[in-house]
């Protein structure tokens, strides 16, 4: 039996209430002539289950609008969910509102290294201050205690002690990143977030911040749960993968076989997308049509319907749940295509 | 060979701010062929964009062009009066850009838009322009084209939105496309679709495409030459095939052996040590790359091989890596 | 804390960019001075006691002597003048201050949190807003009584949504923001985000929003002083000299009125052209 997972959710689901369209006088009307109506709802993450095993990184991919910073913000308890678990070490988080877990014990078991590191430190704090206030908050340090928890947190990170006194402002974008993950590392959490930690750097910092985290990884015995575009920083980094397509994960199985044999048309479109130049222009997926409307959509058709090449008639009738197509990759399509080992 | 659709020669660009005068770009010279897509590639600071700009003659207040041409034809447009400029932009040179929903007028309606360039530089009759508008719209491959023309640009996805400022930058046929960044911060699949359309339309009009990138392996599979930038001087012209398979320029190999690809593993992909000089520094040796390089010798001190405008395949360095 | 003090020579060195590269930066700052001097100093500078009256030398015109001249009571106007700069500045910054403090907070908690507190809070300030503001710090004044301290009170009231506003603008933008996110992960409440995180980010903006409403503040609290409410003769006050030499202008005793109308002015002009210098220093955008 495989050993329990560090992260496991479960059929978690958050929807945003949209306002009414129209204007409110007649939406007032309406609601006292005909009682109250149910107001529209994005449904941003729909149904979603995975785990991830202790020293794992797991990579999330989709496009924009797919879900995916909610899922992260659910997952590192930012935002509440609608329905749904999330266990860590066996712990369900979801029992302590987001608005109280900052304060929670359990809150520095779960860190995020941000998309773009310069947004995410105050600018008006210094890189001392940045990496100094989990600490502070989290684990009541104070004084040399806290400077030297700092000092050991940026060394890991590569961040010259010198560079602690300066304001974001003051820094390069390598150094941000780096003071973005020392932060994210000083309470050496067990599950790391990454959201998309290197889509504003160049390629040359970008390998020096992915070899990093990929050194912290070891040393600190964490999990990591890996958001990006690039799938070719996505093969690099990640055991397994998560396909996500308007707010549900249509496909999952280790980066390798997913990338090399998809089995949802979409991941095969992304696979297909990804720049290459040892390709032939015509042998490339292309989507055409639109995406559908992630507004209470249809529980009963498909999502990707309408861009997908091959849809049939059940597709439109029947919501495809993930299937099992290798020992380890799993699809949610009425049509999968993949090599059964 | 027949005269390239542009031809820039030597530039030079200055910035005058307030800690100091920005040396942003030094004797620049490339040239495009017609139906020819050239990649200009780089991190950021290159002056990937700079080239662009002062192409396009839209560099900010604080810049200066202190040398060189840029041929459109027999015409330079650095030197080009005012209004033969207004004549050439739109209908010869057309450029996009990275944010296309900053580059829309919020409140006018996307076919409006497109209409207002067809009148002006595309010779169409005012009661076709509406028409012609819904064309474009469809041949930039968006659904449902007479409904979308009536959009505004905030009712469109990002990847629309870069469909529509392509129908505009096609609209009057041009000669050149200048596309500077054009898919940066869509998806891939968005991004896919947007290259191709830009390049069946200069497959069927013989429009030459510079197109500026940091993603060296989009560059790969979509240009035919690459001119590759750094710190404000070109140190790599090359064909893509050659230029992938043989770096010359130590930098490009840097850069080459940094860029995540299908196959390569993590470990085995190389850091460029040292950061960007400067360029404010007065003192900047000949070779921008010196100080980074592990190949440099005391020869890197003296004059940089020059690379002209007429090479399709060159290299500024003394210390080459071996072909 | 050697970063505090890397930072703080900076701002220092900014400000005095800006000021060394705009001149009229440079003479609103002179004025601002030169007005807190006033403040200060002035009533053990000025060379007459303003309260004195001495008929024999009522309503001269401006001499070598006295230099505004003397009103109906023969008391010397320039003393007077002077004097009414602590009164008058005084109302403004203790007006714009309380204001600051809950029109800045009530608008931050309704940026913040959003939902209900936002809409009681907003709804007040719109409230306000629908009354013409002089109007409205009259009836305040009436209602609460004839004081320097309710003068504060009313100003105060008036200028609520505009700094209600601004801050919810402010702290709605930010309340997203990647820094925000990042303290709740380093485990700080919503009490200490708004606190720590948002404040010091809305501050400078509002700092600036303080300087354009102090001129609005003096204008006021002077206009309540001329139409009787608020501050009473004898105190010098600009206000009620303006109110007591208009009725002197049509006999051709001019200064009465306009000297202390000129300060005024001088005053409201000068916070004005302060509130631009400002946000050039504080705009961190014009830094580079």
């Amino acid at each position: 039996m495989t050993p329990e997972p560090l992260l496991d959710v479960a059929e978690l689901s958050r929807r945003f209430v949209l306002p009414l369209p129209g204007n409110p006088v007649a939406n007032l009307l309406r609601r006292l002539r005909h009682g109250p109506t149910a107001a529209p709802r994005l449904h941003a993450v729909d149904d979603v289950s995975f785990s991830v095993a202790r020293g794992e990184t797991v990579g999330l991919v989709g496009e924009s609008g797919c879900g995916k910073s909610t899922l992260v913000r659910l997952v590192s308890r930012l935002l509440d969910p609608d329905e749904g678990s999330i266990r860590l070490g066996g712990k369900e988080l979801t029992y302590t509102q987001a608005r109280n877990f900052a304060r929670a014990p359990d809150r520095g078991r779960i860190q995020m290294v941000f998309q773009d590191a310069g947004e995410s430190i105050n600018p008006r704090y210094t890189a001392q201050d940045a990496i100094a206030d989990p600490l502070r908050r989290l684990r009541g340090l104070s004084g040399s205690a806290l400077d030297t928890k700092v000092q050991q947190a940026a060394t890991r990170c590569g961040l010259p002690l010198a560079l602690l006194s300066r304001f974001p402002h003051q820094l390069s974008g390598g150094q941000r990143a780096r003071v973005g993950i020392a932060r994210a590392i000083a309470l050496e959490p067990e599950l790391l977030i990454l959201d998309e930690p290197t889509a504003a750097l160049d390629v040359s910092v970008q390998v020096v911040v992915l070899q990093l985290l990929q050194k912290l990884k070891f040393e600190l015995g964490m999990s990591y749960l890996f958001v990006s575009h690039d799938l070719n920083v996505v093969r690099l980094l990640c055991d397994r993968v998560l396909v996500m397509y308007l707010g549900k994960i249509v496909e999952s199985g280790p980066a390798r076989e997913v990338f090399a044999n998809p089995a949802h048309p979409y991941t095969r479109a992304l696979v297909a997308a990804v720049p290459d130049a040892t390709r032939k222009a015509e042998d490339r997926t292309r989507l055409s049509g639109e995406i559908r409307s992630p507004i209470d959509p249809s529980p009963h058709a498909c999502r990707f319907l309408g861009r997908c090449p091959q849809s049939a008639a059940i597709c439109g009738t029947e919501m495809p749940v993930l299937k099992a197509v290798s020992a380890t990759q799993t699809v949610a399509c009425h049509f999968p295509e993949a090599r059964l080992p | 060979m027949a005269t390239p659709a542009l031809t820039v020669d030597n530039l030079s660009v200055v910035f005058r701010t307030r800690s100091g005068v920005v040396r942003a770009l030094e004797h620049v010279s490339f040239s495009v062929a017609k139906g020819e897509t050239v990649a200009v590639v780089g991190e950021s600071g290159s002056g990937k964009s700079v080239t662009a700009y002062a192409v396009m003659g839209i560099l900010d207040g604080a810049g200066e062009i202190t040398s060189g041409r840029a041929l459109l034809g027999a015409l330079d447009v650095l030197s080009a009066p005012r209004h033969v400029l207004d004549g050439v932009r739109g209908r010869d040179i057309a450029m996009i850009f990275q944010n296309p929903r900053s580059a829309l007028n919020p409140i006018r309606r996307v076919g409006d838009q497109i209409a207002d360039v067809l009148l002006r530089h595309a010779n169409v009759p005012p009661a076709q322009a509406g028409l012609e508008a819904v064309k474009m719209l469809d041949s930039v491959g968006i659904t449902d084209p007479a409904r979308r023309a009536r959009a505004y640009p905030f009712e469109l996805s990002g990847g629309m939105c870069q469909r529509v400022m392509i129908a505009i930058a096609l609209a009057a046929k041009p000669s050149l496309l200048i596309a500077d960044e054009p898919t940066t911060g869509l998806d891939v699949t968005t991004q896919a679709i947007i290259m191709d359309i830009i390049a069946a339309r200069a497959a069927a009009t013989g429009m030459a495409t510079v197109f500026i990138t940091h993603d060296l392996g989009l560059a790969a599979e979509r240009a035919d030459r690459i001119v590759v930038m750094h710190a404000g001087h070109v140190v790599e012209v090359a064909p893509t095939a050659e230029l992938f398979r043989h770096p010359r320029h130590p930098y490009t190999a840097e850069l080459l052996a940094a860029t995540p690809g299908g196959t390569s593993r993590l470990e085995d992909l190389s850091t460029i040590p040292g950061s960007l000089p400067d360029l404010r520094n007065a003192l900047l040796p000949p070779c921008r790359y010196s100080a980074r390089c592990p190949r440099r010798s005391d020869a890197c001190d003296g004059a940089l091989p020059q690379i002209s405008a007429q090479t399709r395949s060159a290299f500024a360095c003394h210390h080459p890596v071996a072909a | 804390m050697s970063a505090g003090a890397v930072a703080e020579r900076s701002g220092i060195a900014h400000a005095r960019y800006v000021i060394g590269e705009n001149p009229v930066t440079a003479f609103a700052f002179g004025l601002f001075v030169a007005i807190v001097f006033a403040a200060v100093l002035g009533p053990s500078l000025v060379p007459y006691d303003p309260l004195a009256s001495n008929t024999s030398r009522a309503l001269q015109a401006p001499s070598a002597q006295h230099w505004f001249g003397t009103d109906q009571l023969g008391r010397d106007l320039f003393s007077r003048v002077i004097v009414a700069t602590r009164l008058d500045l005084t109302i403004a910054v203790a007006s714009v201050i309380l204001v600051f403090a809950l029109g800045g907070l009530a608008g931050i908690a309704a940026g913040y949190y959003g939902g209900w507190i936002d809409k009681v809070i907003m709804r007040i300030a719109d409230t306000i807003m629908a009354f013409p503001l002089f109007v409205l710090a009259m009836g305040i004044v009436a209602a609460l009584g004839n004081s320097v301290t309710n003068i504060v009170i009313a100003t105060a009231i008036v200028n609520f949504p505009l700094y209600a506003r601004v801050a919810r603008a402010e702290a709605n933008i930010r309340r997203e923001a990647g820094y925000v996110e990042a303290a709740k992960l380093s485990g700080n409440g919503d009490g200490r985000i708004v606190l720590m995180q948002i404040l010091p980010n809305v501050f400078p903006i509002l700092v600036v929003q303080m300087s354009l409403t102090m001129g609005y503040a003096i204008l006021n609290a002077a206009g309540l002083s001329f139409i009787g409410l608020g501050v009473r003769p004898p105190m010098p006050e600009w206000g009620i000299m303006v109110a007591e030499g208009a009725a002197f202008m049509v006999s051709g005793e001019w200064w009465i009125a306009f000297f202390p109308g000129l300060a005024l002015m001088i005053a409201v002009f000068c916070f004005n052209l302060l509130g631009d210098g400002l946000r050039d220093i504080f705009d961190p955008r014009r830094r580079t």
